[in-house]
């Protein structure tokens, strides 16, 4: 089966692409993206500010399972409700800079719709860092697993 | 007569794991790898060693400093490293689409 979520991210270029197709009314997705306890749900995270408006703010505070926080935060440009999110995205802390998303939701028909996000980076190895990101969080994993294991064998 | 390597070796020893995990988010000296191990700088050379051999890691010469880097390309013939990346956008829109699903039928 084809995945449902699609990146597109071309060598030496400062952008990704994301798009996905939802078996969900564009009003529903749309809804999905601007209320602050649907949000919290889907993104895992705590919603702190969430201001739907042209040069509104916005700001998320997650926790991982070792009680660490980390916040993110950023500015919206644009606000145009079922169509058009525009704004940046800033990891807090950290020392990547704050990156655009463009977010586009369209109907396809009275029950799917479709999101495009298009993130678009300073430089194009702060866009192939953000890419690896989740890999070697990955492999951290992978390394802690392998750790618990070996230590029961003990 | 040098041993033929792959990727696949290379990812087999835990150590060499976590050399590729340091390095996957910057570059960094022989001397900055081994200072997070508690293994011999000999040892953990020989890990480089072999990750450079396999062309999973890179060297770049700055000045008279010697930097490994991750080749992504390389990293593409264990998995797609992408992959992860869509995993995790995957699994936040289907959480999405789950709840949005519910929040219909309760209405």
């Amino acid at each position: 089966m084809e995945p449902k979520t699609k990146i597109h991210a071309e060598d030496g270029k400062q952008e990704i692409l994301i798009t996905r197709e939802f078996d969900l009314p564009l009003e529903l997705l749309f809804k999905a993206y601007v209320e602050p306890e649907i949000v919290e749900q889907w993104m895992g995270t705590k919603v702190l500010k969430l201001e739907n408006k042209k040069h509104g703010s916005w700001q998320f505070e997650t926790t991982d399972p070792k009680g660490n926080k980390y916040g993110f935060n950023g500015v919206i440009h644009e606000f145009f409700p079922n169509r058009k999110i525009t704004r940046t995205f800033e990891m807090e802390n950290t020392s990547f800079p704050v990156q655009l998303e463009f977010l586009d939701f369209e109907s396809l028909t009275a029950a799917t719709s479709k999101l495009t996000m298009h993130m678009v980076f300073r430089s194009v190895a702060d866009r192939d860092a953000m890419l690896k990101l989740p890999f070697s969080q990955g492999i951290n994993m992978a390394h802690n697993r392998l750790q618990e294991v070996v230590s029961q064998l003990k | 007569m040098k041993q033929r390597r792959d990727v696949f070796q290379a990812i087999a020893d835990p150590t060499r794991r976590a050399i590729i995990t340091l390095v996957a988010l910057q570059a960094m000296t022989p001397s900055a790898i081994a200072e997070e191990f508690d293994s011999s700088r000999q040892t953990i050379s020989k890990h480089i060693q072999i990750l450079t051999e396999c062309k999973l890691l890179e060297q770049e010469h700055k000045g008279r400093k010697i930097y490994y880097h991750l080749n992504p390309m390389k990293v593409k013939e264990i998995a797609d490293f992408i992959e992860p990346f869509r995993n995790l956008w995957d699994n936040r829109f289907n959480k999405l689409e789950a709840i949005m699903k519910n929040y219909k039928t309760d209405k």
